[in-house]
């Protein structure tokens, strides 16, 4: 992307949600656990494919990423994963409901 | 008594607004990373204090980290040396540690401008600065900063004459930068507080330049 042309720089900010910072940690944390490099997030990033930069934002990438590597590390199994979700959304409808039991 | 919000239909039983973030529809992502977290917690691979911690940890790190370092190499020559010799060590002295990365200090004079972007992604000195503001991963200032840095830096604000060598420095993932700026005229005598509140976020990245003094 380095050297492509583009539009202006946007100025917009938002504040991190807490969702946000919460991926940031488990990013950090699971490298120190050391079950990946920021090279393995690296390649989760890029083979993504260019669409995933136009249609997710910044921490949805970064999260699809963690898990890519964390099932690839055997931290724990898609299945594991499928199941934990299905949890979680039966708990509520909005994040604030979702994220504790 | 709750505190004065005009439109109550947006306010909790509390009394406050509810947090935008946390009452919009839980997304597809969220719930991964709410099933990521819960899973690594009872996998015994870190505790829902570890994430707090982690999270508090970064909330603490601010621009104002990298300002106590720049003021500091504004005044003391030897800080300054042993800071453009090894950035990560001279910071990690102040108890700013950046890990195990490179930290490269780059300095700014009358003739050299530099700036600092990351192409792939966004790697940032957080150790300095914080978390980088949303404009530094974007697209647009990702792919132009390498490519057309002067006009990226008009749309800054910061017009430098074409006499000015203008450096682009690419973060990588072990390899950030930091950008030294050139000390304000009229702060002769002034002390590192004082100086440090010249420095702004924008002119440790390079897409600025400190605040004159008044």
């Amino acid at each position: 992307m380095g050297g492509e042309a583009a539009g202006p720089v946007p100025h917009d900010q938002h504040d991190f949600a807490l969702w946000e910072k919460r991926v940031d940690a488990l990013m950090i944390l699971g490298s120190a656990r050391g079950h990946f490099t920021v090279d393995g997030l690296r390649r989760a990033l890029e083979d993504m494919g260019a669409q995933a930069f136009e249609d997710m934002t910044y921490y949805e990438r970064w999260v699809a990423a963690v898990n890519e590597n964390l099932i690839e590390a055997g931290v724990y199994s898609l299945e594991e994963l499928g199941a934990k979700m299905e949890e979680v959304k039966a708990r509520g409808d909005t994040y604030g409901e979702a994220q504790n039991v | 008594m709750p505190h004065d919000h005009h439109d109550h239909d947006h306010l909790s039983p509390s009394g406050h607004p509810y947090r935008e973030d946390n009452d919009a529809p839980l997304s597809y992502w969220q719930t991964m990373e709410i099933a990521i977290r819960e899973l690594m917690v009872e996998k015994g691979e870190f505790t829902n204090a570890e994430v707090n911690a982690q999270i508090d940890a970064m909330d603490a790190r601010a621009p104002a980290n990298g300002a106590q370092v720049v003021a500091r190499a504004w005044a003391e020559p030897d800080f300054h040396a042993a800071l453009m010799k090894d950035a990560a060590q001279a910071t990690r002295e102040m108890g700013f540690d950046i890990g195990p990365m490179n930290l490269v200090a780059v300095e700014n004079t009358r003739d050299v401008h530099n700036i600092v972007v990351c192409t792939l992604c966004s790697c940032y000195p957080r150790n300095l600065l914080g978390l980088p503001p949303d404009w530094y991963k974007t697209r647009a200032y990702r792919s132009r900063t390498v490519k057309e840095p002067r006009s990226v830096l008009a749309e800054f604000g910061v017009t430098l004459p074409e006499t000015t060598t203008v450096r682009v420095h690419d973060s990588t993932a072990d390899m950030r930068y930091i950008v030294l700026p050139a000390r304000p005229e009229g702060t002769q005598g002034w002390d590192q507080a004082q100086l440090a509140a010249l420095v702004t976020r924008d002119s440790m990245i390079g897409t600025g330049l400190p605040k004159e003094p008044e």
